[in-house]
């Protein structure tokens, strides 16, 4: 069959005037009457937000079945934004709400978004215990290095060297590996990304909203008005481009020995991804086991 | 020009096409999807907004492959991309 191909130049039918009657698909999942948000221009927090809900669009979830809570800090407002089942926890404390919140209705997704001063400092122990335990929970990690809200003190990942408002000469305290710490904690899926990587970010996500047991998910945001700031690292898109250009993907690298430095490489990616028996798995077996006891007991006697 | 054969099994070349919108009041003029965009579709608008930001205009609507980066990246929830579907486009240019 012969057929006449069509060389003319490319057909465009678009416009770019915005159209008045369709709107940006964000619209339905966030609370409209909150917005503008507070974040800073160039800050990364809101990417992270879109990343979250292309997530769990790729993962099929059911938006009334997703449940966010959030801690306090820059990070801590997602909660307040986002249009589904949401709560805006004390400090520190997003993933004991999470975990009670998981307990209590374990058809529902549980998501906790917050930053690294939440989850790492004042809720560092909850986070352990909660990937120790294997909470059916899946914990986005937002990490700035810095405290951006209160003003931009240290915080537990401050880099070496890094200068905050409290380190004027340079920090010299050791920071956190984010990854390493949840790996080692048991863990069981374990990535990171920077807020360059949305595309990379929003598939890590949607994999941990299908995934049991603790999923744990760094992301590597830019604070352009304390961190950038403090340590002339320039804009948002500066920052941005810089975290695009030190990055280095490699899934097989031990989470445990990827620090980052202030300059040196990033290691990303999806570091571990393993089946353990979740908290809620071993409570079920556990009671099953114990009422069959008491049945065998009762019949016996 | 005729061909014997239809390369691909295609009967017209698929092409995009679609449309950028952009919330301009909303924008916080951070400049990632202009930077970031892979086809340099978008650049600086040289009025402000209500906010007093320069957001972002389409320079050059035909290289946009509406691939949705900007969407994706924007911070503030002030760009997003419509693509209408190629194979409307192709019966649209038939008629
Ligand atoms: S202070 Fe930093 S982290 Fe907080 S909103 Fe501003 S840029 Fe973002
Ligand atoms: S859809 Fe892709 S190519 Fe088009 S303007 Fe956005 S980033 Fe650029
Ligand atoms: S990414 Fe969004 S906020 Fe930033 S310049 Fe583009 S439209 Fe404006």
């Amino acid at each position: 069959m012969q057929n006449e191909i069509c060389c003319e130049s490319p057909i465009i039918a678009g416009t770019a005037e915005p159209e008045t009657n369709i709107q940006h698909p964000m619209e339905g999942l966030l609370r409209m009457d909150r917005m503008p948000h507070i974040w800073c221009s160039g800050c990364g927090l809101g990417s992270v937000v879109t990343a979250f809900v292309e997530g769990l669009k790729k993962a099929g979830s059911d938006f009334d079945k997703v449940a966010v809570v959030s801690g306090i800090g820059c990070t801590g407002r997602v909660a307040g934004y986002i249009n589904l089942d949401s709560f805006h926890t004390t400090h520190g404390r997003a993933i004991p709400f999470a975990t009670g919140l998981k307990m209590a209705n374990n058809d529902m997704t549980t998501v906790v978004i917050s930053g690294d001063g939440d989850l790492f400092a004042i809720g560092g122990n909850h986070l352990i215990h909660a990937a120790r335990r294997n909470v059916d929970i899946n914990v986005i990690c937002v990490n700035n290095f810095i405290y951006g809200m209160t003003g931009g003190q240290t915080a537990p990942t401050t880099p070496l060297q890094a200068r905050s408002s409290t380190a004027p000469y340079g920090n010299y305290e050791q920071p956190f590996n984010l990854v390493g710490l949840a790996a080692a904690a048991g863990a069981s899926y374990v990535a990171r990304w920077s807020a360059m990587h949305v595309r990379r970010l929003a598939d890590s996500i949607a994999v941990a909203a299908n995934k049991k047991g603790f999923c744990f998910i760094e992301v590597i945001s830019p604070c352009p008005t304390v961190f950038a700031r403090k340590n002339m690292g320039g804009t948002g898109l500066d920052l941005l481009k810089s975290f695009g250009e030190r990055t280095v993907i490699d899934h097989d690298a031990d989470p445990t020995k990827i620090p980052i430095g202030m300059n040196d490489e990033i290691v990303c990616g999806n570091f571990i991804n393993e089946d353990r028996p979740t908290y809620w798995e071993n409570v079920q077996t556990g009671i099953r086991d114990a009422v069959d006891k008491e049945n065998v007991y009762w019949k016996n006697l | 020009m005729k061909y014997w054969e239809t390369p691909f099994g295609m009967q017209k070349p698929q092409v995009v096409s679609g449309h950028i919108n952009i919330l301009k009041d909303r924008c916080k003029g951070c400049s990632f999807c202009i930077d970031l965009c892979p086809r340099q579709v978008l650049e600086y608008s040289t009025d402000f907004n209500e906010k007093g930001y320069h957001s972002p205009v389409v320079a050059n609507l035909d290289a946009c492959t509406f691939c949705g980066l900007c969407e994706l990246i924007c911070p503030d929830f002030a760009i997003f991309v419509v693509e209408t579907n190629p194979k409307e486009a192709a019966l649209v240019q038939e008629k």
